[in-house]
């Protein structure tokens, strides 16, 4: 079981893709995101995003404040920028 | 070789210099509208995420924000407008200028002041020129924006739209936007838009198909409003920057492209007359030369 995932930025697609896993921090606190989650739209804090795709490859993005929504089993990661 | 000669072969070398340059500006101004064109395309996945979020909670929630709900008495209006750094682009600044005058006429007549944000620096002279008061002006970028230009402009609007217009004078109770869009090579066209109080539904960019989603907020929609209108106001203005320099690029390369067409045709002139010249010349010496023969002709003939 997957979904897609897209880590935007203004100027950019960072990256794109089939995940079994997002794990974000918003202001309440840590948040993973597995297939099959509710929409939802969250605020996120300056921290790091993990995306586990399905290729078992895990990639962590340092990302300063942004935003997450999740609908229809597509996750979008809006951040102003990437480390 | 004779003045008029000259003078037309000196006119020739002016004008095939002057074509030198204008092809050149041409050639760079086509390489860049792609680049240009490709940070239109890259920025889209950003916009449309968040005008889709924008929409959502606009459409889903019942949360009353300052930046959601017009002000009953609107006193000022804010208009942003984005233009050029340098000429040689035809008409392009003077249409988004052209087109920011229309939008302060209408204001004018809602009862509205209006307040001048400038980018560009043709804007900027346009307006000192006048007299006209300006609020802020930001120049230098507007080839090759970035984000971060983006982003202090789009603060600097929304601090005067936090401030309140009725008892603060930098307090504005609308912001407008012109700037060119970006819609193919040959057309680009200066256009205004409001972009707070919000106008959600926006015609040029269209809302992928099917429903909204019935998001839940996290922690809760008047939170994610407040941290998320800032960011579309951002996103928004680097957008109208990144198409306007996506236009200027193609505005010039247009200009230029005439310019060069021109002289190639000033040149092809000029050597007609330069040609009719030399052969006037020609035939004027044939003839003083014939002239002179027959006059030693006839002088001789008459001593003998």
């Amino acid at each position: 079981m997957s979904f897609a995932v897209e880590l935007v930025s203004p100027s950019q697609r960072v990256w794109s893709g089939q995940a079994e896993m997002v794990s974000a921090r918003t202001i309440d606190g840590d948040l993973g995101i597995l297939t099959g989650h509710t929409q939802l739209f969250g605020v996120l804090v300056d921290g790091t995003v993990t995306i586990k795709g399905t290729d078992g490859s895990t990639t962590d993005f340092n990302i300063s404040g942004g935003f997450l929504s999740v609908a229809n089993n597509r996750v979008s990661i809006l951040t102003e920028s990437v480390n | 070789m004779g003045a008029q000669l000259r003078i037309y072969r000196r006119r020739m070398r002016s004008v095939k210099a002057t074509k030198k340059i204008t092809k050149a500006m041409e050639l760079i101004s086509a390489s860049r509208i792609v680049k240009a064109q490709q940070r239109v395309t890259a920025s889209t996945p950003y916009s449309l995420e968040l005008t889709r979020a924008v929409s959502a909670i606009a459409t889903y929630s019942s949360t009353n924000h300052p930046l959601t709900t017009p002000s009953e008495k609107p006193i000022r209006a804010a208009i942003l407008i984005i233009t050029a750094d340098r000429g040689m682009a035809g008409a392009y600044s003077n249409n988004a200028i052209k087109e920011g005058e229309q939008l302060a006429g209408l204001l004018r007549e809602r009862g509205l002041e209006t307040v001048s944000y400038l980018v560009g620096r043709k804007a900027v002279n346009y307006y000192r020129f006048r007299n006209r008061p300006v609020a802020a002006s930001w120049t230098g970028f507007s080839d090759n924006p970035t984000y971060e230009n983006a982003k202090e402009i789009a603060d600097s609007l929304m601090n005067a739209f936090i401030a309140d217009a009725q008892s603060d004078v930098n307090g504005v109770d609308e912001i407008h936007i012109v700037f060119t869009e970006f819609q193919s090579m040959m057309t680009q066209n200066a256009v205004a838009r409001r972009m707070l109080p919000l106008e959600v539904v926006e015609n040029s960019e269209p809302i992928p198909a099917g429903l909204l989603p019935m998001y839940e907020f996290e922690p809760n929609a008047g939170v994610v409003l407040n941290a998320l209108l800032p960011r579309y106001i951002e996103a928004r203005v680097f957008n109208a920057m990144l198409q306007s320099a996506a236009s200027e690029h193609a505005a010039r390369r247009k200009a230029m492209k005439s310019a060069t067409d021109n002289a190639d045709e000033l040149i092809k002139s000029l050597t007609r007359l330069a040609n009719a010249a030399r052969q006037a010349e020609i035939t004027q010496e044939i003839s003083e030369i014939v002239g002179g023969a027959d006059a030693l002709a006839s002088a001789s003939a008459g001593s003998e």
